[in-house]
């Protein structure tokens, strides 16, 4: 019976939620290449099922390694192979593709479709992640930035507060760091952040950068000088977060500098980690079955910010004012760092008309407040908010387990990042991967390492980005890290 | 006047009679048999061989770039390997060069002084304008590489992709061919249950690298793996061996060994088994002893085999990729990068000029180690 209502409800709303156009698409199969699953890949199935059954169009999800996803959609479109219709893959990446004249402009296509409510969608991920100099070539899945988890339960118990800078959090890591957080009798850990090679550090990384290097909003960038294209990198800021990064290492796992997002989550799951940046997900999987440990009781908070922020003229760290940094709250400068950007549809522009259409309306589908509202409540999706109506309705994210209280904490740490005006953005130009992926990583792993000096790390990136940039062209990757910063909040 | 002469002199064309198209055919492939039947191979392998090669050449000394519908090729011809060699990626591909030490020096000064005598002793015994020019190529190799373990490993510097691969390989060759040897003759010998060991001892062989990547990464997490209360109880929960550079580059090699221990433990016990017993039992009844005759018969007889497995693997080592690959990601810092896995980085973030040249610079060294390797050793073994 349950099921039968279920069923019915689906219905409804797949009646209500598919475009004019539904069962146009007999015969249309749409080829979609993402990442393996079943993070993003299967609930794309799934709403794939439902789509095919509304409206005849076969949708197909391929898979491909993280690391081989973009490199297989760029030689795909590029060569003229065109066995993919649809990449979903980090919003950041289609600069390049855009750049190649190879996905489609879907503004024309949002304009005539009634169903996706454009304007709910949060300002920075609408403006921004969608957008490329100005034109909408994305559908955003997944809406990606990080802040910082904590056990609220043994803060409680410490009379602590969560932390607000980094000194702040080494002093709560500090405190937590060989407690029992989970009643196992074995010392924890205090602080839990990634730190595996060709993984994810680089974007805790910038998370930590961010606070330092960027004050002035969204257009300032963190990651160039927005006159020049001249790195901005080969400075005290960049320097401080890279000591801080290697500092949160002491109340670590042993083994942390070989441990990747999954490998962290594992350790948060199990209950052993008294605070861990990560993008949303810890949310949704603190409510799942294996999260039964952390089961509400995790706290969320902005990302930390810092007392003291860079001036770019001599390159040295400035205490907080009012004229540099005109965003701080109580002194403090946050700036809430987009990292990857969140996974996101585009359309391969050489496909025929049908298929554009047909998979626009999918995109549109999954994207959807109807749908999406409960994909983005469910950990195992990987899906994080990027709606409004995400945020502003609590009642989805109690009916999925979580309490109303975390339910308000947690959504409440996602509107004060997503609305704020110092929002810094990851870089979206063409080379991205070279220039964080490949040179900011490795350096990064050497300095973790003790191979080199945090000196050395932020000048070998300097060298490194520079012939990057003099590889692509200075002129033209100027004008594209500007667009990619052209809109503030 | 003309003389029409229709006499059929014998031995003229004219005078064999006329042949139908297929046994014409039949004569011109007897006549062409060579390159009928060496030109289907001559193709394939320039098809699928020299082609890439090729190809892959022009890609090393280009920057390439995707767009609609084409390629966008700059030619920049050997910037990619100066880059490599003498600019911003020297330290990644040969390491940190930061002052040589006193040990650097004497380790410097030995190979060089030994690099010296061999040439002079080859000069002086059987010099051949084609000999000494190959030779060339292994001396300069040989010093290169004297001189950059002195410059970095032995004056305490870190080393790029080309010293840890030439660790995986020199090391870890010598370690896995060790113990395959070992392992073969003691199931060569009338032990209990010495079949039931070569079906074990066998079986690593036939899992995939990823496999054996992420079993031995699980076996060696201290905090959460299937063997972390071992590692609790023995004391060790705290020890990472993930964050060392050498307890790193030492499990992966230990991986790699148990993979491919098995290959030379197969291939060796084949030889030894070919060993023609009256050989070993005229020994004995001589009164030898089994190092006389393990040393005297059984090693001479399977050297040449044991060269050539030898080759095989050195071969195959220096392409080791999924291991540290699923291990460490190439960490800490690049302690465990091999010079594939260095490639196979720029291939990834679509620097395919890079990757080429990277690709070359080991083609290079593993051609060069291993013809010096074939002539230096195997011929020699194969002809004594």
């Amino acid at each position: 019976m349950k099921y039968t209502a279920l069923g019915l409800g689906l219905g409804v709303a797949m009646a209500t939620a598919l475009p004019a156009t539904a069962q146009d698409y007999n015969g249309v199969t749409i080829e979609i290449l993402t990442r393996p699953g079943p993070v993003i890949a299967q609930r794309l199935v799934e709403r794939g099922e439902e789509f095919t059954a509304a409206t005849g169009a076969e949708i197909r999800v391929n898979e491909v390694p993280f690391a081989e996803l973009f490199q297989k959609i760029l030689t795909d479109w590029a060569t003229g192979t065109n066995s993919i219709d649809v990449g979903v893959f980090a919003s950041g990446w289609a600069t390049e593709l855009v750049d190649g004249d190879l996905v489609e402009p879907l503004d024309d296509y949002i304009a005539a479709d009634s169903k996706i409510d454009i304007d709910d969608i949060a300002p920075y991920f609408r403006e921004f992640n969608q957008k490329i100099g100005g034109q909408t070539y994305l559908i955003t899945v997944d809406g990606d930035f990080q802040m910082l988890y904590y056990r609220r339960d043994i803060l409680e118990e410490l009379g602590l507060e969560p932390p607000r800078t980094w000194a702040e959090y080494m002093t709560v890591a500090g405190a937590m760091h060989g407690k029992d957080l989970n009643g196992d009798g074995e010392g924890d850990f205090g602080s839990c952040i990634f730190k595996k090679r060709n993984a994810q550090s680089y974007f805790a990384m910038g998370s930590i950068a961010a606070g330092f290097v960027q004050s002035k909003g969204t257009g300032e960038g963190i990651f160039f000088d927005n006159d020049t294209m001249k790195p901005k990198v080969n400075n005290e800021a960049w320097q401080e977060a890279f000591r801080i990064y290697k500092a949160t290492g002491e109340f670590g796992p042993p083994d942390e500098l070989n441990h990747d997002i999954g490998d962290t989550r594992g350790l948060v799951q199990a209950g052993r980690c008294g605070m861990v940046i990560d993008w949303g997900d810890i949310g949704p999987l603190s409510i799942d079955e294996s999260g039964a440990a952390i089961k509400d009781k995790m706290g969320a908070v902005i990302m930390p910010g810092s007392t003291k922020v860079l001036n770019t003229a001599t390159g040295k760290l400035e205490a907080c004012n009012a004229d540099n940094c005109p965003h701080a709250i109580d002194g403090i400068n946050y700036a809430p760092f987009a990292a990857f950007g969140g996974w996101a549809g585009a359309i391969n522009k050489n496909a025929d008309d049908k298929k554009k259409q047909a998979a626009y309306d999918f995109l549109s589908y999954v994207n959807q407040a109807e749908q999406s509202n409960v994909d983005v409540t469910m950990g195992w999706t990987g899906y994080n908010p990027y709606r409004n109506s995400q945020l502003e309705n609590t009642e989805k994210w109690i009916e999925a387990g979580f309490s109303p209280e975390f339910a308000a904490n947690y959504l409440g740490a996602i509107k004060d990042s997503l609305n704020h005006p110092n929002m810094a953005s990851d870089i979206k130009i063409p080379g991205a991967q070279q220039y964080t992926g490949v040179v900011l990583d490795r350096e990064l792993a050497r300095f973790l390492a003790g191979e080199i000096t945090e000196e050395q790390a932020t000048a070998n990136i300097e060298e490194a980005w520079e012939e990057i940039t003099e590889d692509f062209g200075r002129d033209s990757q100027k004008t594209m890290y500007n667009l990619s910063l052209g809109i503030t909040n | 006047m003309t003389v029409t002469d229709n006499t059929e002199r014998p031995g003229s064309p004219r005078a064999v009679p006329s042949k139908g198209a297929r046994e014409r055919f039949a004569d011109w492939l007897d006549l062409h048999a060579a390159h009928v039947f060496i030109w289907p191979a001559v193709i394939m392998i320039l098809v699928f061989s020299i082609f890439p090669l090729v190809a892959s050449a022009i890609m090393a000394m280009s920057r390439i770039r995707l767009r609609a519908g084409s390629y966008q090729v700059r030619f920049v011809w050997f910037q990619n390997f100066e880059k490599q060699m003498f600019g911003s990626e020297q330290f990644h591909f040969l390491g940190t060069f930061a002052g040589m030490s006193a040990l650097g020096w004497v380790v410097a000064i030995v190979v060089t002084a030994l690099i010296v005598w061999w040439i002079q002793r080859y000069v002086r015994t059987s010099f051949t304008v084609l000999g000494f020019t190959g030779r060339l190529f292994t001396w300069s190799l040989v010093l290169g590489i004297g001189w950059l373990a002195a410059a970095t490993f032995f004056s305490g510097h870190h080393f790029g992709t080309l010293g840890t691969t030439l660790f995986y390989v020199i090391i870890g060759c010598s370690i896995q061919f060790l113990i395959g040897l070992g392992l073969a003759f003691l199931c060569s010998m009338p032990i209990r249950g010495r079949t039931f060991f070569r079906v074990v001892f066998f079986i690593p062989l036939m899992i995939t690298p990823i496999g054996v990547g992420y079993a031995f990464r699980m076996m060696a997490d201290t905090t959460k793996g299937p063997f972390s209360p071992a590692w609790q109880w023995a004391g060790l929960g705290d020890f990472s061996w993930a964050s060392s550079a050498w307890t790193a580059r030492s499990f992966i090699m230990i991986g790699d060994s148990w993979q491919w221990i098995p290959f030379i433990f197969v291939v060796m016990l084949a030889a030894l088994e070919s060993v023609p017993r009256d050989y070993v039992e005229a020994a004995q009844v001589d009164g030898a002893s089994s190092w006389e005759i393990f040393k005297d018969i059984t090693w001479s007889q399977v050297v040449p085999v044991a060269a050539t497995v030898l080759l095989i693997r050195v071969i195959e080592g220096f392409k080791i990729v999924d291991l540290p690959n699923i291990m460490t990601a190439g960490g800490p810092g690049i302690a465990t990068e091999s010079m594939t896995l260095h490639s196979l980085f720029a291939w990834r973030s679509l620097d395919l000029g890079q990757s080429a040249a990277v690709a070359y610079l080991l083609l290079f060294i593993t051609v060069v180690t291993c013809v010096s390797f074939f002539n230096l050793v195997v011929l020699k073994r194969i002809r004594a």
